[in-house]
């Protein structure tokens, strides 16, 4: 393989990676705010049949992903109203609503089944374009790749550089002690619950019209990917910069599965697709050792200076949710 | 700031918490709310700061009527609350937590408010470091962050809910001189507390309620007998319980070494007598709490023995232990000590010997669990969750779980949260099973509860444990310098012949 066809392939993983990164961080920010919206698998489906339909009847692939925005912002307002207003359970209204729309894409995507559609193309950056490496690595993707890595600053800085994103994780964390900080905790959960939605929302056009073009109903391949983006959440600690890396990792890996499927044809294909899962549960585990028993007798045989340096190096590996998510809010 | 309550009343379903409360408060003081579990304090000050709102009645600051609608409301107002268990977030930093509702600007900047936050806290000889998480502060440090946190909003009421309970002796003695500084700025400072002495010590005038009424006003010097009664209703005569230790050995440690990180205990050799009470002194993490843990199978000993009954259970689980007559009550309650979810009835159903059958008896749980409603003064009904008990009401009910059967009770902080009363009662029932032969280990912080109801007191230093200390021939004192670390010399002069003796 020569290098151009491996900047080729890495190029391509930050475009395939996209979606999930915009799905996982819009996860991240609702999960933050304490509200788990499990609806995610089929909204993405959901929002990737309404964005292209609606991208072909209006030949306009802005509107495609509006409309994906707004069925992602719609959906999740139900998850939210459900969960903060009627508080009820969380888990129960995600898995049912994400079944729903998944089922509801399928059927009415019927008519759209097989359309030709609009493709978003890339846009190359002037002067950044021929940067060597970079430039084609990062620099002719597509308008929404560019907003998806715009997004992963954006939301890190806003999570931990200003003063709302510090009460967003106070919500998530202890919504009475935020209360008591003069939060208007319903309200920022709701804000942030269709917030987070509305990204999600995004994935699924961003798919139809672009990553993997055109709506083929149950063979277009995006069911799983909600789950996956779920996974990454957690993985990432909830942390946008880690979960971004999560995005990558994984689209990194199936693009590895495929590439070697050709040469190592000893292995069946089948493994190699789904190596990316394990592999994923195996960062997790090396990301968390920090917490064992053993590790703190480990470090308790080190000479203090290092120890301490160790220690904080391993605490901001540490990923513990958000202590308040899926449970409800009450003033008393 | 000068506080006035006129005519305030709240009720909560049935019960009336609040009786037409009529009483100002002066700036520049610190008064006290004195009363018993359930008197109606924690309600009148939430009300305060504007936590509920009163059924009727208004609250006057400086001569004008305010209507207080939300904690963030009362602040604007200068009145902060520091809640009994701190409401901060334990996995940000201590400058985070310090930041987190100060209006105004949209990013945060650490460097200029670290200045100001250092500032602040040399007031009050406080040193927390600012980059620390919170989640490795003790109780004490988060309340002065807290105090902190509340002083840079502007507060000049500062209203403490019990705060002396779970923080150490030390972090008791900054938290009152912290207070004086800010009695002596002109700030007014109201103290909620059951303890006595603590009120005693700390306040210029204290306010006393009873069954939701204010029953009176007391100005220092105090008499304590008077809040005693006023407290109370009646006089309440603390008499030092007999003895009802006999010879036959319950329980044995031989040579025990446990390491939890960072304590390592080692070589504890130790007998129990039935019907003793042993009290188990030091200051929180000294290894106390891990040497009850191992006496109850949760925290396995590296080497060395414990014997229960005669029978070496050493390695065996918690279950094992519960088998061969041991219990053991933790001092998170919630977490550990309780179900939260379950309801009095249900928790009797479920540690209850009887009716074990694959269905339940509801009508005897529910009978049983009358009676010991009545019998453990608990407030609350057998469909009550536990999780909605006051707190002192949960460890009556925690402690009304522990079975009659058992042998051997490890207690941690049996009282902790309970009126002078109602630990005076709770020792009462203990004592009862002490009669009937039953042993008991209990830490406490307390070191007058220490002093008062054991038989004989193991001192614990960061993992060294002392020889046992024969209750009445050490005082309050000799147990504090010993705490503190101090007089252990001649502990381990002794140590060689204690070792001779145990072991012969």
């Amino acid at each position: 393989m020569t290098g151009d066809v491996i900047l080729l392939g890495l190029a391509g993983v930050i475009a395939s990676g996209a979606p999930i990164v915009l799905a996982a961080i819009g996860e991240t920010l609702t999960e933050r705010a304490g509200v788990i919206n499990l609806s995610l698998n089929g909204l993405i489906i959901l929002s990737a049949m309404a964005g292209f339909w609606v991208a072909i009847e209006t030949d306009s692939i802005l509107l495609g992903y509006l409309a994906g925005a707004l069925v992602g912002a719609l959906v999740s307002a139900i998850v939210a109203f459900s969960s903060i207003t009627l508080k009820q359970s969380q888990v129960a209204v995600g898995f049912i609503l994400t079944i729903t729309c998944r089922d509801l894409a399928y059927l009415l995507g019927n008519p759209i089944m097989g359309r030709q559609g609009p493709i978003m193309l890339s846009t190359p950056i002037p002067l950044l374009r021929d940067i060597p490496i970079l430039g084609p690595l990062l620099f002719q993707q597509s308008l929404m790749t560019y907003f998806s890595i715009i997004l992963i600053f954006v939301t890190w800085f806003w999570i931990s550089k200003t003063k709302p994103g510090l009460m967003l994780q106070g919500i998530g964390e202890k919504p009475a002690a935020a209360f008591v900080r003069g939060a208007n905790v319903s309200m920022m959960r709701y804000l942030y619950t269709i917030l987070g939605g509305a990204l999600v929302g995004l994935a699924g056009p961003l798919y139809t019209l672009s990553v993997k073009p055109g709506w083929k109903g149950t063979i277009t391949g995006l069911d799983g990917i909600g789950w996956i983006a779920l996974a990454i959440t957690i993985f990432g600690g909830w942390n946008p910069i880690r979960v971004a890396f999560g995005a990558y990792l994984f689209a990194f890996l199936q693009w590895l599965g495929l590439v070697l499927q050709s040469s190592w044809t000893f292995i069946p294909s089948q493994v190699l697709q789904v190596a990316p899962f394990p592999l994923m549960i195996l960062t997790l585990l090396l990301v968390n050792l920090g917490n064992t028993e053993w590790m703190e007798r480990l470090l308790a045989t080190l000479p203090d200076g290092v120890r301490n340096r160790v220690k904080k190096l391993i605490r901001s590996l540490r990923s513990q949710p958000p202590a308040a998510l899926g449970t409800p809010f009450e003033r008393q | 700031m000068k506080i006035g309550f006129n005519q305030i009343n709240k009720h909560f379903g049935e019960v009336h918490a609040n009786v037409d409360i009529n009483f100002n408060i002066q700036s520049g003081m610190i008064y006290g709310i004195l009363g018993e579990n359930g008197a109606g304090k924690s309600t009148l000050m939430k009300i305060l700061s504007g936590f509920i709102q009163p059924d009727s009645g208004e609250i006057v600051l400086d001569g004008r009527v305010v209507e207080i609608e939300s904690p963030a409301d009362a602040i604007k107002f200068g009145i902060g609350m520091l809640h009994q268990d701190p409401l901060d977030f334990p996995p940000m930093q201590v400058i985070d937590n310090f930041i987190a509702g100060q209006e105004g600007g949209l990013l945060l900047k650490h460097k200029g408010i670290i200045r100001e936050f250092k500032a602040l806290q040399e007031q009050f000889g406080f040193t927390l470091d600012p980059e620390a998480y919170v989640d490795t502060l003790t109780v004490g440090e988060r309340q002065q962050l807290e105090i902190l946190r509340l002083l840079w909003l502007g507060a000049r009421v500062l209203i403490l809910d019990e705060p002396t309970t779970g923080i150490s002796v030390q972090q008791k003695e900054k938290l009152f001189a912290a207070l004086r500084v800010l009695a002596q700025q002109e700030k007014t400072v109201v103290f909620v507390s059951h303890k006595l002495e603590d009120v005693e010590v700390l306040c210029d005038k204290v306010a006393v309620l009873r069954n939701g009424c204010l029953v009176g006003e007391v100005e220092s010097p105090f008499d304590t007998d008077q809040l005693v009664e006023l407290m109370f209703g009646k006089l309440i005569i603390l008499k030092d319980p007999e003895s009802v230790s006999g010879d036959e050995i319950v329980f044995e440690l031989q040579n025990l070494y446990i390491e939890q990180y960072p304590i390592t205990i080692e070589n504890v050799n130790f007998r129990l007598h039935a019907g003793e009470v042993i009290g188990l002194a030091g200051m929180e993490g000294s290894g106390q709490d891990v040497l009850l843990r191992a006496c109850a199978g949760l925290q396995r000993p590296v080497s060395g023995r414990v014997i229960v009954n005669g029978e070496d259970l050493t390695g065996k689980n918690y279950h094992e232990f519960i088998r061969k007559g041991v219990g053991f009550l933790p001092a998170s309650r919630l977490e550990e000590g309780l179900v939260p979810g379950l309801t009095l009835a249900e928790h009797f159903t479920v540690t209850s010997d009887e009716k074990q059958k694959l269905f339940i008896d509801k009508t005897y749980f529910r009978s049983l669990s009358e009676q010991m409603i009545d019998e453990y003064r608990i407030i609350g009904r057998p469909d009550t969750p536990v999780e909605s008990l006051s707190g002192g009401n949960q460890q009556r009910a925690a402690l009304s779980l522990l079975k009659d059967s058992l042998s051997i009770i490890l207690l941690e902080h049996p009282t902790r949260g309970l009126d002078m009363e109602s630990s005076i009662y709770m020792w009462d029932k203990l004592r009862e099973r002490c009669k009937r032969g039953t042993s008991i280990f209990f830490i406490s912080a307390d070191l007058d509860e220490v002093l008062r109801y054991s038989d004989r007191i193991l001192v614990f230093f960061s993992g060294r444990v002392s020889k046992p200390q024969d209750s009445a021939a050490i005082d309050l004192d000799q147990l504090g310098l010993m705490i503190g670390g101090k007089g252990w010399e001649q502990e381990i002069a002794n140590e060689e012949t204690y070792e001779a003796i145990s072991n012969a």
